[in-house]
Order: C-alpha cells, then sequence, then structure tokens
C-alpha cells in the first residue's frame, strides 16, 4: 500500500489546511489528542479492559469487535453511514464487521450540528486521520509482537499481517497491546487510489432496522412512566396567553396536568403557550380539543401576504435601506444600454414540513434534564435550555435519535425548550408531540422575498447593468436566515456595472434556514433573470452563461464569503450541457433549461428537459445534474440520494408550495391545503454525474437544490415562451397555441 | 374506556382505550408497536399505513372501534423474519433517506404486489400517490417495487 504523509508539505497538506479554514483550530482539537481529545474518551462509553480505545470514535474489543461512534445527527442525509465509512477505509476493518452507534452529544466529539452541508468537510480529513492512527498503532502493536520493523507489517481486513512471514494477528488480538501504545504525533494516510470502500455504493447502517419497523426516531421513544403532552401556542406568531380554561382542560379523561408557560419574547425561542400532559398522546389530543385560550396576539396580528406584496411594490420605487454592492454606475449604464430587461420575481414562504412532527422527551429529576430529541443542531438546543431555563450545562444530558427529515427545521430548538419546560413540571418523563398543524404553523419559516430587477445589454448582447433591489423580511430588524442577500452573490463581481440593495420588511414570522437558504430562492431569480437576458439579446442561454463566467479561473470573496472557482463552475456547466444534449432541437411545447448556481462549497449545474401541453400541463422529463464537490465522494449511493431527493425536494417546492399570511398566521394546516410532490409528479429522469477534481471532498445535502426551479423554469420558457416570475409555478397559466 | 380485542399481526391483543382512539395510537402508545408513523392525523400522508384484512388503511383515521375483527398487519408483522421481497429490495436498492415514511410506503407496496404481482410504472404510482416522501425518494421506492416484483417471482436482479 502506498502511502502519503500528511506532514509533508505538498498541495495535499496545504490543501486540508485551507478547507477546514481556521483548520489550526480544528486539527488542534484532534491533534492534542496525546493530550487531549484524540487521547479521551467520551463519557457516553465505558472501556472494558482490553478495548482499544485510541479516541472517542473507534473502539476495537479483545474479540475483535469494532465499534465505530457516529457523531452527527442522521437527518436523511446519510451521514451515519458516510462517516464512518471514512474511518473505516483509513482503519483497514471490514465494513461488515463494524457496527455504528450514534453518539450522544459530548463535548469529545467536537462541533454536532447537521447544518450547512458541513459535516463532510469539516469532518472528512480528520475522520481519515481518526482510522489511520488506529491502524498505526496496531500495525506497531504487531510489529512489537514479533519483534519485527513495523515497515514490514500492513493492516488488512481487520487484522496486521507480516509480509515476509506470513504471519497474521487479528485487530482483536492486538486490542491489549496498541492500548498501551501512546498515540503517534504523525500519521500515514492511505493512497485515496487504494481506497476500497470510499466511493462504493454502501446501503444505509439503519436501513434494516426501517425496514422492519423498529424504533430509531424521536417519537419512538418510550420510557418507563413516559406521559405525553401537548403544547398550543397563539396562532398569531409570539400572542400571550391571557386566560384559558385549565379546570375544565384538567378534568377531561387521562389528562395529568394543564398550565401555562409564559415563554420568552424571543421568536424562534419558548413562545408563550398551554401545555397539556397527558397519560397517552391520544388523551392529550382529545383535551386539546377542549381548551380555550384567550390570547394577546400582539402587534404583528395585521401581518398578511397581500399587505407585504403592496408595500414591497411601493419601497421598489425608492432607493435600498441598505447598499450591499455598488459597482460602477447602473444608472448611466442602463441609461446608455442598447437593451434593458425590468421585471420582478416574487417567491412565498415556505414550511420545511418534515414527515416527523417536532417532537422531544425529556425527564427532569433532582435538577438534571435528559433530553431524546430529532435535532440537527444538538448543542445549540442544550444552550437554549441553559439561557433559557436556567439549567446548567453539565446537568443537560442529550441523546441524539434519527430524524424523520430536517431540511434546516430541526437546527432550531424551540420544540427542544418545549419539551424541558415541560419536563421541569412534570414529574415523570415526557415526550411532547407537536400535530401536523402545529408543525405548519409554527414553523421557522423560508423567507419570502421580492426582487426588483433591472438588467441592461451592450450592442454585442453583452451583460453589462444589473440591478437587484431586494425586499425582504426582518424580525425586529434583523433580516432572517436565508432573508440577507450578499453583496458578492452572482452575478455581483462580474458585471461591470452592479447596483445591490436591499430593504427589509419587519413582520411576525419566524424565519429559520431551509436547505440551502438564501440559495433556494436566490438562484431562482438570478438564474432565471440571465434566461430572461439572454433571450432578450437573442443570445442562447448556454453561450450567454459562459461569456458571463469569463475567463477567470478564481474570484475572491469579500470579508467573509468564499472565493468562487469560476474554472469548477464553467466545467460542470459545459458537462451538463453536454450530457443533455444542449443545443439539439426540440418541437414546440418541449423545452430544456440550464441554470448553475454555487452554494455550500459546492458547484452544480442543472439542465431540465420539459414538456408543457397546450392546455398548461407541465412535466419534467429529465434532469441532468453534475455537481463538483471535490475528490472524492464518499458513498456514492448516498450522494446520488442526496442529488435526487434535493431535485424532487426543489422542484416539490417549485410547483406547489406557498404558504398563505392573513392576520398574521399562517392559513394552511395540513398536507391536504399544503401539497407536497408525490410520486406520480416525480417522474422525472434524474441522472447524476459527479466531476471529480482534486480539490476539498464537500458535502452534497444542499448544493444541487438551487438551480432546480430557474432550470425548469428556463426549460418552460423554451418551451412555451412563458416565463414565470411568482412561485408556487403551479398556480402560474401555462397555456400556449 | 372500552376493552376492545384485536388481531394484530397473527396475534390477539387486549386493550382498553376510549373507542375514538384511533388504531395508529393503539399501536405506537398501547401496544408499542412503533414502526407504524405519526405524519399528518388526516390520512393524508400514509406515514400509518397498515392493512386490514389485506387492504391498505390508515391507522391515524381508523377509530379502534372499527377495526372489529379485521386482520391487522403492521410493518412488524408484515414477515415473520422482516424478508418480505419489499424489505430485501429496500435495503438491495438503499431506498430509505430519513426513512420515517418507508413503513407506510412498504405496506401500501405489499398490498399493490398483493393483487398485482408485476405493475407497470403507471400502476406503481397511481397506488403509492397517498404515500409522501418528503425526502424524495420516489425514483428509489418505484424501482424497489419493481426489484420486489423480481425476487418474489424469481427473477434476476439489474445487477
Amino acid at each position: 500500500m502506498s502511502a502519503s504523509s500528511v506532514q509533508s508539505p505538498g498541495r495535499r497538506s496545504f490543501m486540508r489546511k485551507s478547507l477546514i479554514g481556521g483548520g489550526g483550530l480544528v486539527l488542534g482539537f484532534y491533534l492534542d489528542a496525546s493530550g487531549g481529545a484524540l487521547g479521551r474518551v467520551a463519557k457516553t462509553s465505558g472501556v472494558p479492559a482490553g478495548e482499544f480505545t485510541p479516541n472517542a470514535f473507534i473502539r476495537v474489543s479483545s474479540r475483535g469487535a469494532v465499534t465505530l461512534i457516529s457523531k452527527q445527527p442522521e437527518i436523511g442525509q446519510g451521514i451515519k453511514t458516510s462517516l464512518p465509512m471514512v474511518i473505516a477505509e483509513e482503519l483497514e476493518v471490514d465494513w461488515k464487521d463494524v457496527e455504528i452507534v450514534q453518539g450522544d452529544l459530548d463535548p469529545a466529539y467536537g462541533r454536532q450540528t447537521a447544518g450547512g452541508s458541513t459535516s463532510t468537510p469539516v469532518n472528512y480529513e480528520n475522520f481519515r486521520r481518526l482510522g489511520a492512527t488506529a491502524r498505526a498503532m496496531l500495525v506497531e502493536a504487531a510489529a512489537l509482537a514479533w519483534g519485527v520493523p513495523a515497515g514490514e507489517c500492513f493492516a488488512e481486513r481487520s487484522a496486521v499481517h507480516h509480509r515476509p512471514s506470513r504471519r497474521s494477528l487479528s485487530y482483536g488480538r492486538l486490542a491489549a497491546r496498541a492500548a498501551a501504545l501512546p498515540v503517534p504525533n504523525t500519521v500515514a494516510l492511505k493512497d485515496p487510489a487504494d481506497f476500497k470502500l470510499l466511493g462504493t455504493r454502501v446501503g444505509g447502517v439503519d436501513n434494516r432496522a426501517i425496514v422492519t419497523g423498529k424504533p430509531l426516531f424521536g417519537s419512538d421513544v418510550r420510557l418507563p412512566g413516559m406521559r405525553y403532552a401537548v403544547y398550543e401556542k397563539c396562532p398569531v406568531f409570539g400572542g400571550r396567553v391571557l386566560s384559558a380554561n385549565l379546570d375544565a382542560v384538567k378534568a377531561q379523561p387521562g389528562v395529568r396536568d394543564a398550565f401555562v408557560i409564559e415563554g420568552t419574547a424571543h421568536i424562534n425561542g419558548l413562545m408563550p403557550g398551554v401545555a397539556i400532559v397527558a397519560d397517552s398522546i391520544w388523551a392529550a389530543f382529545s383535551a386539546r380539543r377542549q381548551l380555550r385560550v384567550s390570547w394577546d396576539e400582539g402587534k404583528t396580528a395585521g401581518d398578511s401576504w397581500a399587505g407585504f406584496a403592496a408595500r414591497a411594490n411601493e419601497l421598489s420605487r425608492r432607493p435600498g435601506a441598505r447598499i450591499l454592492r455598488r459597482d460602477g454606475d447602473v444608472a448611466a449604464a442602463l441609461a446608455g444600454a442598447a437593451k434593458t430587461v425590468e421585471t420582478a420575481y416574487t417567491y412565498p414562504f415556505l414550511s420545511h414540513a418534515p414527515q416527523e412532527p417536532q417532537n422531544c422527551t425529556a425527564a427532569f429529576r433532582n435538577g438534571a434534564l435528559e433530553l431524546w430529541a430529532p435535532t440537527q443542531n444538538p448543542g445549540s438546543g442544550q444552550e437554549m435550555v441553559t439561557a433559557t431555563l436556567g439549567i446548567p450545562k453539565e446537568k443537560i444530558a442529550l441523546h441524539i435519535t434519527r430524524s424523520g427529515g430536517g431540511f434546516g427545521r430541526r437546527l432550531s430548538g424551540d420544540f427542544i425548550l418545549e419539551a424541558a419546560a415541560i419536563a421541569m413540571r412534570t414529574p415523570a418523563p415526557v415526550q411532547l408531540l407537536w400535530s401536523r398543524e402545529d408543525d405548519l404553523r409554527h414553523d421557522h419559516y423560508r423567507p419570502g422575498g421580492f426582487h426588483f430587477l433591472r438588467g441592461g445589454l451592450d450592442r454585442g448582447g453583452r451583460l453589462i447593468a444589473w440591478h437587484d433591489h431586494f425586499v425582504t423580511f426582518a424580525n425586529a430588524g434583523r433580516p432572517g436566515s436565508g432573508a440577507a442577500l450578499s453583496g458578492d452573490e452572482f452575478p455581483g463581481r462580474w458585471v461591470e456595472h452592479c447596483l445591490l440593495e436591499q430593504t427589509a420588511l419587519d413582520c411576525g414570522i419566524p424565519m429559520g434556514p431551509w436547505r440551502a437558504p438564501g440559495s433556494n430562492a436566490f438562484a431562482w431569480v438570478i438564474q432565471s433573470f440571465i434566461d430572461e437576458l439572454a433571450h432578450a439579446g437573442g443570445r442562447d442561454p448556454l453561450e450567454f452563461r459562459l461569456e458571463l463566467l469569463g475567463s477567470r479561473d478564481e474570484v475572491p470573496g469579500g470579508p467573509g464569503t468564499l472565493s468562487y472557482n469560476v474554472a469548477r463552475m464553467r466545467n460542470v456547466v459545459k458537462a451538463a450541457a453536454e450530457k443533455s444534449g444542449w443545443g439539439q432541437a426540440l418541437p414546440r411545447g418541449r423545452g430544456r433549461g440550464l441554470a448553475f448556481h454555487f452554494s455550500h462549497r459546492g458547484y452544480v449545474a442543472e439542465v431540465a428537459e420539459v414538456t408543457v401541453t397546450n392546455a398548461g400541463r407541465l412535466s419534467v422529463d429529465r434532469v441532468v445534474v453534475v455537481s463538483d464537490i471535490g475528490a472524492q465522494i464518499v458513498n456514492l449511493s448516498g450522494a446520488e440520494n442526496q442529488v435526487q431527493g434535493a431535485v424532487l425536494d426543489g422542484l416539490g417546492a417549485m410547483l406547489f408550495q406557498g404558504l398563505g399570511i392573513e392576520r398574521g398566521r399562517v392559513v394552511q394546516g395540513n398536507y391536504d391545503d399544503y401539497p407536497m410532490i408525490r410520486m406520480p409528479d416525480a417522474r422525472a429522469r434524474i441522472e447524476v454525474h459527479f466531476l471529480k477534481t482534486d480539490y476539498p471532498v464537500t458535502g452534497l445535502g444542499e448544493p444541487p437544490l438551487p438551480p432546480l426551479a430557474p432550470a425548469v423554469c428556463n426549460a418552460v420558457f423554451a418551451a412555451t415562451g412563458k416565463r414565470v416570475r411568482q412561485l408556487p409555478l403551479s398556480r402560474a397559466d401555462l397555456r400556449w397555441d | 374506556m372500552s376493552k376492545f380485542t384485536l388481531n394484530i399481526n397473527g396475534r390477539s391483543h387486549s386493550v382498553d382505550v376510549a373507542e375514538d382512539t384511533p388504531l395508529l395510537w393503539v399501536l405506537r402508545d398501547t401496544l408499542g408497536l412503533v414502526g407504524t408513523k405519526f405524519g399528518c392525523g388526516i390520512g393524508a400522508c400514509g406515514s400509518c399505513t397498515v392493512h386490514l384484512n389485506g387492504v391498505p388503511a390508515p391507522a391515524c383515521t381508523t377509530p379502534v372501534s372499527a377495526v372489529g375483527r379485521s386482520k391487522v398487519v403492521t410493518i412488524e408483522g408484515l414477515d415473520p423474519k422482516g424478508a418480505h421481497p419489499l424489505q430485501q429490495a429496500w435495503q438491495e436498492l438503499d431506498v430509505p433517506q430519513c426513512g420515517y415514511c418507508q413503513a407506510g410506503q412498504i405496506m401500501t407496496a405489499a398490498a399493490l404486489l398483493g393483487k398485482n404481482p408485476d405493475p407497470s410504472d403507471a400502476e406503481i404510482d397511481a397506488a403509492m400517490a397517498g404515500n409522501l416522501c418528503r425526502c424524495g425518494a420516489y425514483l428509489r421506492i418505484r424501482e424497489g417495487i419493481h426489484r420486489a416484483a423480481q425476487i418474489a417471482t424469481g427473477r434476476r436482479g439489474r445487477k
């Protein structure tokens, strides 16, 4: 086996450090190892005698059983399979012999947040190092046992082998000896050319449990004597309880308690409400139907989507409240342009609507809190409990359960706070379960937005001017998650005369990260408007985009933004065009659309092929997705799942979803009036391609989503001549003749 | 509270619950069979699909009092060894993403294959339209049903 030393200077080493960014710190966490984290064992795993536990993530028993800890929350992104695969690859163990255990929240594991497609880029190189370190120690242990140089030994299939004498010792037999060795300061990583496991198709480690109905999810938690709780909040966000018929509710069958929780003014925190605790969830649901609450609905009870839209239109005629970017002189450039286009794009608030409603199980005993939570962000949940309810951090234990979908919703800690607050008043473990209506009406929503756009072309049909006045949403003056445009957002930094402005409408609607925050909407606006401009100039949309991207290889980012590798983007755009048959003629009523977007370190281009009947019925027939997420696909099966899922998630949101806001509250309540994509609308052939490049390995949960909506809308235009400027698309009239 | 005797996965169970209690909560909370999932409470997402006498039904809108002598089969009882062709195909093709909907998907698909051993894409789509997969694993769910049909009839797989 050839190996490249991670200590040797050179591209690989440099890349790893630049990838991790503040890499010294993150690497340091593991490197401190001999005196710190790497030598430490997580508090949740006791170490039996003779077991080799070189770090918090690996356990090799004296009988050879290998247990790997998955530290990240599993929300359907496949991380519980893929990150342990990285350790297994370097550790040289047979995947089928490995047991994966979900880790609890524990400082020994470092950051445990599943968000921003960061789990892979933050952990990939470190996890290789963890596996390689353990392997080196096992090799060293065998060499000492045999009295031979370690260089004559190699590890393979859970054993160390001595090449000259053909002797072997299993990892189990070496465990006790390896455990006595010091953790080395430097280790050699495998040459990726020798990878056996990474890049192959590996099924999810929980698949067997999933298909046989074993308990896995937060709402599956069952504890002795456990009670069930529901929590009623004001339909207008943040509204306070004036009075409630608690005595009548307490008299309902099976009800143990009912009480008001004052809550806080923090709109993403513990909202005021009424808790009902009962012996069964059905008793709690039934009692809730008898609950009558008088609410102080607060100052935002007049919020409505129609009102927001009218206000946005007024604001569009004035200068933006903030200038995000000003290059050149947009007004002069537009005045002198050979061709200009002026229009507006609008998209609604969206709910995450994960299929498992929010829930959390909590037990409060002797001042200590134990939590079982389907969360993407356990550390933040713990911090919020400490900050809001005053329970010291060290008195809060949190078990991370599998989540029935995340999509960013479970980065919030509101449901954890509610369960904790209810548990503090309940003399038994209690499971808080939201109804579907709670989930849809008390989400932290993807913000809606309005973009008022002007673009100008010169005589050669080149894009010379771009003006976006973005009217967005804020809570108490602060734009919500995904509601702030970056001054570096494409095509800022590319167009000579560029003005990006932002004005925020204050509202009472809580906002939160929704799969590819910001990008999930901005890509649609930007890539659609670029398409409009290409057509206005009589240009081919592919050629227009490649000209716009230009010949630079890298465009540096401003403070706080990543640099943009233009060469990588050009390559995925060209590949998508080539694989989709871009340029080949299609009959009227059929069309191809192209879009690209850089987000979460991933470069993705997509071409959608659609058919629109004369009657306006749209079918998305084919989507070609080309992604560049670096040098290695960890789990090919999981990666394809993520791309297909992101495409269908993006398609469903674009086609069907849009929340009504009236009288300060969300109109829809369940899947019957908030439609999600279903199998009959998921007929597209989705072709998944990865360009393997020599760049750091990055994540895939989010980057393939943003280009989908504009690719489809651009294809609709190509098919029908109709431009979609408002979502959801199902409300658009696509009839043509 | 009322007493009901239910036939679930081939075994008789006596429960004492309010008669309007949906079968879903009897399964999950009274009997501890948590494989059947809660998604919407109105029969709109299919997460809670079980078989009543072989016919797929949403357990969240089926009151326990309406079950009577019907034979209830849940994901836990679909196959004694957890090796129904759909359960095999799901693992072979790595169908699940978050996995929360998959018990319902498999139960609906099992009923489909029970009456139509080799369904077309269109027949699959029609039969599965009531089962939401929020992750969008639909392509592999459809492929998994085709693969299960092959396994059931001993035909060769795609690989």
